[in-house]
């Protein structure tokens, strides 16, 4: 997708001067940012850079010190996690947290929680409403697991091979319904097959589902060849921005990977 | 589609027990066992473990005054069924046959033993609120200080400016029988003290509703997020579950039953004093829970069997044989030995020898197993990767 399309789009986030301090550490230094509708835009960086900071801000499991952000037209910069999580930001974590101890189809319908209605009442006495919506969401489950290629429903989650784990997350995520989708290093870990497989799920859930993708990856391969966007932290500021080719090419990205060049 | 042994298992044990529970009064009366007292105070206690098993064992919220709700629901009935408040005179639906010239408040036991499950819903719902942001051992230590606070109320509240609430350490005694409302009373509908048919019923019917609460919530979307909400609270709330208000369910919903068992108790008992509610008991709940399998409704069950069978059957048994024993071969020892005095002793020991061999419980959740099984799942786990 040109970049001239990517800025045509509506906005489905916008984040304004967020900044992050812990202690007397600046985090996340001002940093202005936005996501169109049905992209997938690349936060990149060298190692503490900020990316999972502004990750974790936009997520809302931390407050930004300042700035704020709008998703979808509201401003969502007081809402907690699991408000969010109803709008329509869904999340996978850097180091895979799933509900280890529920199989891996109860960790799908766990992450339908804001999607589904049944009150206490009515999940005790199991109403013909609770049973019909219960048995719909685990038809919705199957199908996730099937779509994220998870073929154990059953099996634990912290049994899963490391691959099915971060696949599993993915699913999980999805069944929350998102809007936007952050991905916090989907491919750590993964063998190259494997990275190859990710990527095109990801590919897919944008131009089949029309899902934006926010995602933190080393794997460079994956950020050029799937980006509409990609955006270079450092220190906590935005140093670039634009699509793959032009941030590859920036010298200061380079400098910022791999240091100021001291010969020609 | 299940197996026949699966199926077996799902309804048949339990349809068995159930039977072999209906007809126990009458196996009691045939081998002359004498058992009724001891059985229905147990199930008292099986209720209250499985209210604590919700919070504990579901929500992973470690809950040390879980007694507080207990005590609540035993002073609803004191309060609104004797003649503690001698200044008011107020009868409602009571099926007391003197009710109306009796001084005192008299209600209904089956409308109090709703409102004492409220009650202790509301005050589980105050209680629980401070306690949110807190996790593991912090939560322990503030539930401890409510499970405190509470009996030291009823202690103390005989003389709140003034007032008598409470009648302190003397307690509230000659609490009203159920009976049945507009029904006169005669023969079971009494609810007496020499035929106990009618409250080994009545707390049946509350265990068994307890039961099927409990599995109805552990399977529902609520279970699922209290079990997200105890495997990882970040990773939850980023799901989308509400992490105050699925909390605050938990504390409601396990005060709940323990606010019924309260009612119960204090109508079965007929006086209450603070000393019943002190902080041995909510550890005594508590072991039931760790050591019948945290989360395992039938484990919760074994558990408070075991525990509070020892306790209140057992223990004095053995104390009477070991003094006939005693008495036969003339030893001043064994003939006085006071052995039920050793009983948290014993479940001490009882406690470490589980802990020790058998950590997830007689009955474990399948669940918890694996998470105290973690280190070994973690080797096994390094292996799988490790190879592809």
């Amino acid at each position: 997708m040109p970049p001239e399309a990517v800025d045509g789009t509506p906005k489905i986030l916008e984040a304004r001067g967020i900044t992050k301090v812990f202690g007397g550490l600046v985090a996340v230094n001002s940093v202005n940012f936005a996501i169109p509708e049905r992209a997938i835009i690349s936060l990149i960086g060298p190692n503490g850079a900020g990316k999972t900071t502004f990750f974790n801000m936009v997520s809302g499991l931390y407050k930004p010190t300042s700035g704020s952000f709008v998703f979808g037209g509201t401003d969502v910069t007081r809402l907690g996690a699991h408000q969010r999580a109803r709008l329509g930001i869904g999340r996978t974590f850097q180091n895979i947290r799933l509900f280890g101890t529920m199989s891996a189809l109860d960790n799908v319908l766990a992450g339908m929680h804001t999607r589904l209605k049944s009150g206490v009442l009515g999940s005790i006495l199991r109403t013909p409403g609770v049973r019909r919506e219960e048995e719909e969401a685990r038809e919705r489950a199957l199908e996730l697991l099937r779509f994220v290629g998870l073929r154990s429903r059953e099996t634990f989650a912290k049994n899963l091979p490391y691959g099915d784990q971060r696949r599993l997350e993915i699913a999980r995520a999805l069944a929350s319904e998102p809007k936007l989708l952050l991905l916090d290093e989907p491919t750590a870990g993964m063998n190259p097959q494997e990275t190859a497989r990710l990527t095109q799920l990801i590919g897919r859930l944008r131009d089949e589902r029309g899902i934006s993708i926010l995602l933190i990856e080393h794997e460079m391969r994956v950020v050029m060849s799937i980006s509409d966007r990609v955006t270079v932290l450092d220190h906590g500021e935005k140093i670039s921005e634009g699509s793959p080719v032009e941030v590859r090419e920036d010298p200061r990205v380079i400098e910022a990977y791999l240091g100021t060049a001291r010969t020609g | 589609m299940a197996s026949p042994g699966a199926s077996l298992k799902r309804f048949g044990l339990p349809a068995g027990l159930i039977l072999l529970a209906l007809l126990f009064p009458f196996i009691n009366e045939v081998l002359g066992a004498n058992l009724m007292f001891p059985v229905i105070v147990v199930a008292v206690y099986v209720m209250l473990a499985l209210g604590l098993n919700i919070v504990v064992g579901f929500a992973g919220l470690l809950d040390l005054g879980f007694v507080a709700f207990y005590a609540l629901g035993a002073y609803v009935v004191g309060w609104f069924a004797s003649t503690h408040f001698s200044g008011v005179n107020f009868s409602f639906l009571s099926a007391l046959p003197t009710s109306g010239s009796l001084p005192g408040i008299h209600v209904s036991f089956w409308v109090l033993l709703l409102a004492a499950g409220a009650f202790a819903a509301f005050w589980g719902v105050i209680i629980g609120a401070p306690t949110l942001r807190l996790r593991g051992d912090y939560l322990a230590i503030v539930t401890l200080g409510f499970g405190e606070i509470i009996p030291r109320f009823f202690v103390n509240g005989d003389d709140i400016f003034g007032y008598n609430l409470t009648n302190g350490t003397v307690g509230i005694k000659g609490i009203d029988s159920p009976g049945i409302p507009f029904v006169p009373s005669r023969g079971w509908q009494q609810f007496g003290t020499l035929d106990l048919n009618p409250w080994y019923y009545t707390i049946l019917v509350l265990v068994l509703v307890t039961v099927f609460v409990n599995i109805r919530l552990r399977d529902s979307r609520l279970g699922r997020a209290w079990i997200a909400v105890r495997e990882d609270e970040t990773a939850a709330a980023a799901m989308g579950v509400n992490l105050v208000t699925t909390k605050l369910w938990a504390y409601a919903l396990g005060a709940t039953f323990g606010g019924f068992a309260g009612a119960f108790y204090g109508a079965f008992i007929k006086s209450i004093f603070p000393t019943s509610f002190s902080f041995n008991v909510s550890v005594l709940i508590l072991c039931m829970v760790v050591l019948g399998g945290m989360g395992n409704i039938y484990g919760v069950i074994l558990g408070a069997i075991i525990l509070q069978g020892t306790n209140f059957y057992l223990l004095p048994q053995i104390n009477i044989w070991v003094h006939d024993i005693g008495t036969a071969l003339s030893s001043p020892f064994l003939a006085n030995v006071d052995i039920p005095k050793y009983n948290y002793f014993l479940f001490g020991a009882i406690l470490v020898a589980m802990m020790l061999l058998r950590p997830e419980g007689i009955i474990p959740n399948r669940q918890r197993q694996e998470e105290l099984r973690e280190g070994d799942e973690d080797d096994s786990a390094t292996e799988i990767t490790g190879a592809t």
